[in-house]
């Protein structure tokens, strides 16, 4: 899932300066499982800029929507009948929310409440990390499951490098080295050999490298002439 | 410490041209001559005064057959390598430049081998680089486009099929450049550090440097599987030794230092090295920790003489350069041999 964090909330109040009134919308999906925008977060985060904001004597009215999906625009239709009153939109969504919101209303600023992170996994409660990139070229067949282009602080691909000391990445002490697993894997499914197999120079063109990735799928695409 | 055996491994036959007709750098032809080799390292200044660096490369001449030049290392900004190195190189020092995949994608370093290869350097060590989280633009946007082993393969191939990364004809044909790589005996998994140097072989390292060994008996028992695993026929293995400047120095390298090990013997012989020296007696106590220091080094290179598969000495001693002269002198390794073509 979309694993996002919400901005300081100063930095949101600076985000609404000018505004007297705002519509705070949560998305009932990845950022309600990772507790940043769903309804709780949308409701603690309104009473804050409330209070905070009345406190400043420069009180901006916020109300309160959520959206099962922000990131798709029939689930956000119904927020455009009452839009006309408010000065902005507070997106709890992630980026795509974000931007979802923004094409679609493009007479309101929509303003991020949160910080997007990554792509990832609970760990456990209170903990998420991240696993995917979307490079676009998965590589997890090569490498026991484990992601090195994510996981790895340098994107390795031919092995642990030699600042993996004890299971640990030499970037940060609570990190795992991704490679460390990797090669207890390949080992554990006796897959070692491949591990010394040169992995090839990596094609980025289908990472964000390669420009504004796009997928076109001519299957399930509706004909213009279909479309109403 | 891994639970899990790692499967039995031998060096691919080799089909690479002999040393000699890599490259004509006199690193090349003295690896080649199987002369036990003596390289150095020199720093370049966080600055633009050449002066900074000829001094330094004036203290090596003379004591190494070639000196690395680094490359931002500890991610810290610092004149070009491939500049210092031309500005060592007027010197009259041997240039080994080293280039990291931290700062540059494939388009820069290929770019950049050109003009280093144009302006006269032969040698060149191939890293990962040290995350820029350790050094003074923690916010900078890393690069990693290749790795280190994706490097040496490029470069390697540069050389032997004259061929761009893409695929495309370098114009006037391929670098005839030395190329090596970085090794760190120490590091874990431990099982794994045999494994990766005889990767490195196969990716085209000709040479491999490696992180500064204090650990003797860990050293030797690496050594035996690289060894035993036939490396050594095809990569010349230099090992990295440097003067310890202080107990504090050893302990902090032991305790702080990611991937490096030194045992609380040599520990405990820089502390003997003060014994009743007054502590407000700064300089005398720095003396003795360094004569201590040089001492234990001298003594690893005689030991490394004796260990299979050694193909020289790489005297670490960054912004220490004068005691590389000492050292090399009392190890018996000067003067240095000059190979001409």
């Amino acid at each position: 899932m979309i694993v996002a964090e919400q901005k300081p909330l100063n930095e949101i109040k600076s985000m609404l300066k000018g505004c007297k009134k705002v519509l705070a919308v949560g998305c009932g999906t990845c950022v309600t499982v990772c507790f940043a925008g769903g309804r709780q977060e949308v409701g603690v985060l309104s009473a804050s800029l409330r209070m905070s904001t009345d406190l400043d004597g420069d009180v901006v009215n916020v109300d309160e929507a959520i959206v099962q999906r922000q990131c798709e625009a029939e689930y956000n239709a119904p927020l455009e009948a009452g839009l006309d009153e408010y000065d902005a939109i507070l997106s709890l969504g992630c980026g795509v929310g974000v931007q979802s919101l923004a094409q679609q209303f493009p007479e309101k600023r929509v303003l991020p409440a949160l910080n997007t992170k990554f792509m990832g996994y609970p760990a456990e409660h209170g903990v998420w990390e991240e696993r995917c990139q979307g490079c676009g070229n998965c590589v997890l067949h090569l490498t026991g499951g484990i992601c090195p282009v994510s996981r790895c602080a340098k994107s390795l691909f031919n092995g642990p490098c030699g600042g993996s000391q004890a299971g640990i990445c030499e970037v940060d002490a609570t990190t795992e080295c991704a490679w460390h697993l990797i090669c207890e894997n390949q080992l554990k499914l006796g897959l070692f050999d491949e591990m010394m197999e040169v992995q090839p120079a990596k094609d980025w063109s289908s990472a964000r490298d390669g420009g504004h990735r796009r997928i076109i799928r001519e299957d399930v695409r509706i004909p213009d002439e279909e479309k109403a | 410490m891994s639970t899990m055996k790692y499967p039995a491994f031998t060096m691919p036959e080799s089909n690479a041209r002999p040393m000699s007709e890599r490259c004509d750098s006199n690193l090349t032809r003295l690896l080649a001559a199987d002369e036990f080799v003596v390289t150095g390292e020199l720093g370049p200044p966080k600055g633009h005064d050449a002066e900074e660096v000829r001094k330094k490369a004036r203290m090596l001449l003379g004591s190494v057959d070639a000196a690395n030049v680094t490359d931002n290392q500890a991610a810290v900004v610092r004149m070009s390598s491939i500049a210092a190195g031309l500005i060592m190189m007027n010197e009259g020092v041997e240039p080994i430049i080293q280039m990291t995949c931290r700062d540059r994608n494939r388009l820069a370093m290929q770019a950049d081998l050109l003009g280093a290869y144009a302006l006269g350097i032969r040698n060149l060590l191939c890293l990962s680089g040290d995350h820029q989280s350790h050094g003074n633009h923690p916010g900078a946007k890393n690069v990693h486009d290749l790795d280190s082993m994706q490097f040496l393969r490029m470069v390697s191939d540069m050389r032997e099929e004259g061929k761009f990364q893409c695929g495309e004809e370098i114009s006037g044909g391929g670098l005839q450049l030395l190329v090596g790589g970085a090794a760190n005996p120490f590091a874990d998994p431990a099982e794994w550090r045999p494994y990766r140097l005889a990767k490195k072989g196969i990716a085209g390292a000709d040479f491999v440097q490696t992180q500064l060994v204090y650990d003797m008996e860990c050293f030797r028992e690496y050594m035996k599987r690289v060894v035993d695993m036939g490396v050594a026929e095809q990569v010349k293995i230099i090992v990295g030794v440097g003067p310890l400047k202080s107990a504090g120095m050893a302990k902090f390298m032991r305790d702080r230092i990611p991937g490096m090990t030194v045992p609380d013997a040599t520990i405990e012989r820089m502390a003997g090295a003060v014994a009743g020296i007054d502590t407000e007696k700064k300089a005398e106590r720095s003396a003795a920790w360094k004569a201590e220091g040089i001492k234990i080094c001298i003594e690893q290179i005689q030991e490394m003489r004796e260990i299979e598969g050694i193909a020289g000495v790489h005297i670490m001693a960054i912004e220490w350069e004068e005691a590389v002269k000492p050292i090399a002198e009392a190890a018996g390794l000067l003067p240095r041999p000059i190979m001409e073509v």
